[in-house]
């Protein structure tokens, strides 16, 4: 089994040893690798919702500070959600104008063309990496795409934890994810070292001081509160329906205990002149 | 069981009609006269579970394909623009992919059901063999759905599982080949996945008809495992009796399979796959989805590649020899102490090898899985034929009806 896997998966290895030394560098770095802990998430639960003002700052974070290298690939309408960051029509239309996006098809001379964005454009991808490989050739790996990051991340829950979060409803592994990895470069000596990424070197430097995004409803200017209102922002970006599902499902649970009570009634009552 | 039908149409319309098709005395015949054992539990509500689940399959899985792309550089994208943009594309998919969980769970349950009350056996061999086919079609459909949305999970899954046939030895490579329709897994790969995964559900409805056919020939099994010899006393009318018990389990099962759709609808979804399939990029640790991990674990517990994937094969193919493996000639395990043990026993070791093939490589789980492999065929190759030779069984009930009497403790 040994031999075959490592034969299907040689383009795998090979791409591993392209990405970075992450894995070589593991092996002589062997500190303690710690489970990222749960944070407390408006958004954990049946009854969960997004903070609007947290999502707000947490798109100010992206727009300041991950979007120099980081692609979003939503489109600009989807911040007018009013379950998510509730941004006005008016404001997104300027947010998307300050955009340059490039135009589907060329213009009448056939040239591709730059025109100011709209709401139905998605974001484009940031000026500095027009590529993956332009993104790669910097960092030796290239920043992925944060529209499903949220989803896209995860760590080991292990026994017995993944049957508690059955009925705990956990769902935010992603977030505490992004959480821990955003507060985890603890050695401040070594910009790539982390203490919650698997081997502890990771390919983007500290993203993060304290002061460096500029909140403006009085929320502490810290590390800490950054990474938790991306992770919150990037939440809500990787499944933007899940306040409506939440809403509905609350409606479902409900017809259906009230349904099944009924049923098991009715069963009583039938099957009771049998005995 | 079910002679020639009874029913008699009250409009002149209808007895026009059943006297050139007659459907509708089928239908009665199958689905409200037909007799049921009264002394069923609940564990024989799952085949109406599993109806109801099929057919929701189904019917998201259509509407699904009307918003879905099979196409390499689409299938991703395609997927998150049913999430984002279609009308309760959400709702669609998530029922879509708990729902397949789902049917899972009740199928596994069905079949334990019918391992330990012996429903395999005479004259129910046809209709268990059925089942195989069906659980093997499910699994197989199941598969080729998991690859639909393309994330990089679906990429290493169809990778490792399509490379299995490479062990037949000679024309292994061509084998594989001809199923990638290339030389890796790629475009031509998701086009007939997603043909075929439309195709096979319809090939389930098929063989689960004969399944219910072959049912209603032979009739239930029951808890005690004695054939009904008075249908008065041991048996009930499908419907009201069966029909009411079948949509309260129902009701139940939907009860958990909503709590999954809506609360944690990404809990049995890997977080791989939420990035776009790449072929230089494979997961760190890849794991096929929950129903399918016992057999996962057996390939990898066996070193050399074409015996773990017979043994792949052969965990499944026995099932079907099942009602000639079991030599008793008793059927519920009720009424078989010994068998009893060995049964739970088994049970572990489907679980511990689901829970191994969860998990990393390591010389200890190998190991375990090693043990929990021999467990599995142990019980389908040895126990099973030496339990009905050594085994001393409890006296089984000479009715239904004395069964029911006897458990509510009335004399007659």
């Amino acid at each position: 089994m040994i031999r075959f896997k490592s034969s299907l998966l040689a383009p795998a290895t090979l791409a591993l040893m392209l990405t970075g030394g992450a894995v070589a560098l593991a092996a002589d770095a062997p500190v303690e690798q710690p489970k990222p802990e749960r944070q407390s998430w408006s958004f954990y639960g049946p009854f969960g919702q997004f903070d609007q003002a947290q999502l707000q700052r947490g798109f100010q974070v992206y727009k300041e500070v991950c979007s120099s290298c980081h692609r979003l690939s939503i489109p600009f309408r989807m911040l007018e959600d009013a379950n998510g960051p509730g941004y006005s029509e008016a404001q997104v239309k300027t947010l998307a104008a300050s955009y340059q996006v490039v135009n589907d098809d060329p213009n009448e001379k056939g040239e591709i063309f730059k025109r100011p964005g709209t709401p139905a454009d998605i974001f484009p991808p940031p000026d500095s990496f027009p590529n993956d490989e332009a993104a790669a050739a910097s960092f030796g790996k290239a920043p992925p795409d944060m529209w499903l990051l949220a989803k896209a991340r995860k760590y080991e829950r292990g026994f017995p934890n993944f049957v508690f979060d059955i009925f705990d409803a956990y769902q935010e592994i992603g977030a505490d994810y992004i959480y821990a990895i955003l507060t985890g470069y603890t050695k401040p000596e070594d910009t790539q070292w982390n203490l919650y990424y698997p081997g502890h070197r990771i390919a983007m430097p500290a993203p993060l001081q304290d002061g460096q995004v500029k909140y403006t409803d009085g929320t502490a200017p810290t590390v800490s509160n950054y990474a938790k209102d991306i992770a919150a922002f990037l939440s809500w970006a990787a499944e933007p329906t899940q306040t409506e599902r939440k809403k509905i499902g609350l409606r479902a649970m409900i017809f259906l205990i009230v349904f099944a009570g009924l049923m098991y009634f009715t069963k009583k009552r039938i099957w009771a002149d049998l005995h | 069981m079910s002679g020639p039908s009874t029913y008699v149409p009250k409009s002149a319309l209808g007895r026009w009609f059943e006297s050139r098709l007659p459907i509708m005395g089928l239908m009665h015949s199958s689905f409200v006269a037909y007799p049921v054992p009264r002394n069923l539990n609940y564990f024989w509500t799952f085949g109406a579970i599993l109806s109801f689940m099929l057919i929701a399959q189904i019917v998201t899985g259509i509407v699904l394909a009307m918003h879905y792309v099979p196409s390499a550089t689409m299938a991703f994208q395609s997927v998150e623009h049913i999430m984002r943009d279609v009308n309760f594309g959400w709702l669609l998919r998530y029922l879509h992919s708990n729902g397949a969980s789902m049917f899972f769970l009740a199928v596994y349950i069905h079949i334990f059901r019918g391992m330990y009350y012996g429903s395999y056996k005479a004259p129910r061999e046809v209709l268990w063999i059925l089942g195989v086919i069906i659980y093997l079609l499910m699994m197989a459909t199941a598969f080729m759905g998991y690859v639909l949305p393309w994330g990089s999970m679906s990429f290493a899954g169809a990778t490792v599982i399509t490379n299995l046939f490479t062990a037949i030895p000679l024309v292994g490579v061509s084998v594989s080949h001809w199923l990638w329709g290339g030389y890796a897994v790629g475009d031509p790969t998701l086009n007939r996945f997603f043909a075929l995964h439309y195709l096979l559900p319809f090939m389930i409805v098929g063989v689960v008809g004969l399944h219910v056919w072959a049912l209603h020939v032979v009739g239930q099994n029951n808890p005690d495992g004695v054939e009904v010899k008075d249908v008065e006393r041991d048996t009930v009318a499908f419907t009201p009796y069966a029909t009411i018990k079948d949509m309260f389990a129902l009701s139940v099962f939907l009860i958990l399979y909503a709590w999954f759709v809506f609360f944690i609808p990404n809990y049995l979804l890997d977080a791989d796959n939420s990035v776009i399939a790449n072929p230089l990029v494979t997961p760190a640790h890849i794991v096929p989805e929950w129903y399918l991990l016992p057999f996962y674990a057996i390939l990898r517990a066996i070193p050399n590649k074409l015996v773990g994937v017979v043994a792949l094969f052969a965990a499944i193919a026995l099932l079907a020899f099942l009602p000639w493996l079991d030599t008793s000639a008793v059927k519920s395990g009720k009424y078989r102490p010994l068998f009893r043990f060995f049964f739970w026993i088994f049970v572990v070791c489907c679980v511990g090898l689901g829970y191994l093939g969860s998990q990393e490589v390591t010389e200890g789980a190998t190991l375990m899985a090693r043990i929990f492999s021999v467990g599995y065929f142990g019980y389908l190759v040895v126990a099973l034929p030496v339990l009905g030779l050594i085994e001393k069984t409890k006296p089984a009930p000479p009715s239904i009806a004395d069964a029911v009497l006897a458990k509510s403790g009335v004399a007659h």
